[in-house]
């Protein structure tokens, strides 16, 4: 009897460390994640406008159908990623996530304050390998760190009215997501 | 004998258990770090890096993509505010005002995240689309058959979510009540 109970109290507590391990691990082996969901219609370092929102389409749970959204799925391992946006009539949003789908970044148009959205992804080591003295490193240039080498980055415009809904595909067609050419800025001094 | 039977009943308790315990808490969610005003409920931790794991854990299952904090906040009812759940053969009322924002939606959702088919395909509304009394509230009627006004169509889906996303908002992870982020009332007004 004593040795049932003692089974029960190991499986109990056991079972605890199991729930712990099974959460922590659960994004790592999701395969329905966004991301995954993402890996065949998205391509890579470029920008894939996403289909509408409508009850047939089944790409993600709790899409807005007021947007128009485009992602584009990066990797930096081949250098920094330049991102242009330009901004929609209404309200228009840039969303970082990493390869696990933590949302580590988000701007909107009103935040970035101009007409276009101009961000550089790149990695940590990659930002910190920048000059520090290069000028482009001002205000004028936004600089966002990832967390992860892959993840993607989704654009989207609202559609006030249904009917706005063209216009704002439109200004995320004209979004550019593309590596970086290393910058030939030998040292000027 | 004995001992080897104990160990593989441990093990299979613990297996259960803690599975089950994952299964649980990723497909129902958790209380931790989430705002809840009236029927509404948001998790406005789950846009930044500090998400708890757990959220990650249910994101991950779901497929979806958390509106980021820059961006936005996303509150989910699934209840009225005495806490009947939506039915969508009865008439429910969305009405009063909404968070400081600069644009918000409200878009309705069967149990599993899609939207749900009508012959006007209006999922939902924007802040802008919405017709609105004179004194700046409006009222959105959400019922299966067409109703004047504002009037959101349910298919007769027996159960289904509502989720009014904020875009441009100062409601965020430091929102605690009521005073700071005044939600609409959710009331079922009629059922057949």
């Amino acid at each position: 009897m004593i040795r049932l109970a003692f089974a029960i109290i190991a499986g109990v507590l056991l079972g605890g460390v199991v729930h712990l391990v099974s959460v922590l691990a659960l994004p790592r082996i999701a395969t329905q994640d966004a991301y995954s969901r993402m890996m065949p219609l998205a391509k890579l370092n470029a920008v894939t406008p996403l289909p509408a929102a409508d009850p047939n389409n089944t790409l993600m749970p709790y899409m807005d159908p007021a947007f128009a959204s485009a992602v584009c799925r990066y990797d930096l391992s081949g250098g920094p990623i330049k991102l242009t946006v330009p901004v929609s009539q209404a309200y228009t949003s840039v969303s970082f996530y990493t390869r696990n789908d933590v949302a580590y970044y988000a701007i909107n148009d009103r935040s970035a304050g101009r007409r276009v959205i101009e961000l550089d992804l790149m990695t940590e080591a990659q930002h910190s390998a920048l000059p520090e003295d290069e000028d482009v490193t001002a205000a004028d240039r936004l600089i966002i760190d990832s967390p992860s080498v892959t993840g993607l980055i989704v654009l989207k415009a609202l559609a006030p009215e249904p009917g706005l809904m063209g216009q704002a595909q439109a200004s995320l067609a004209a979004a550019n997501c593309r590596v970086a050419p290393p910058e030939a800025t030998p040292a000027k001094r | 004998m004995r001992l080897i039977f104990i160990t593989l009943l441990a093990l299979i308790i613990a297996t259960v258990v803690g599975l089950g315990a994952t299964w649980l808490t990723a497909t129902r969610g958790t209380e931790l770090g989430t705002l809840t005003i009236g029927a509404w409920t948001a998790r406005p931790r789950t846009g930044t890096s500090e998400i708890d794991p757990y959220a990650r854990a249910s994101i991950a299952r779901s497929g979806e993509l958390p509106v980021g904090t820059g961006d936005g906040v996303a509150f989910t009812a699934s209840t009225d505010d005495k806490k009947r759940p939506l039915d969508g053969r009865c008439d429910v009322v969305v009405s009063g005002v909404t968070p400081a924002a600069r644009f918000w939606t409200l878009t309705l959702y069967d149990r599993k995240g899609q939207l749900v088919a009508n012959s006007l395909q209006r999922y939902g509304f924007t802040s802008q689309e919405i017709v609105r009394g004179s004194d700046g509230g409006f009222e959105i009627r959400i019922a299966s058959r067409s109703r004047a006004g504002n009037w959101l169509p349910t298919g007769a889906l027996e159960r289904y979510v509502l989720m009014l996303r904020l875009y441009d908002t100062p409601v965020g992870v430091a929102t605690r009540s009521q005073r700071d982020a005044p939600m609409p009332s959710i009331s079922t007004v009629g059922c057949p």
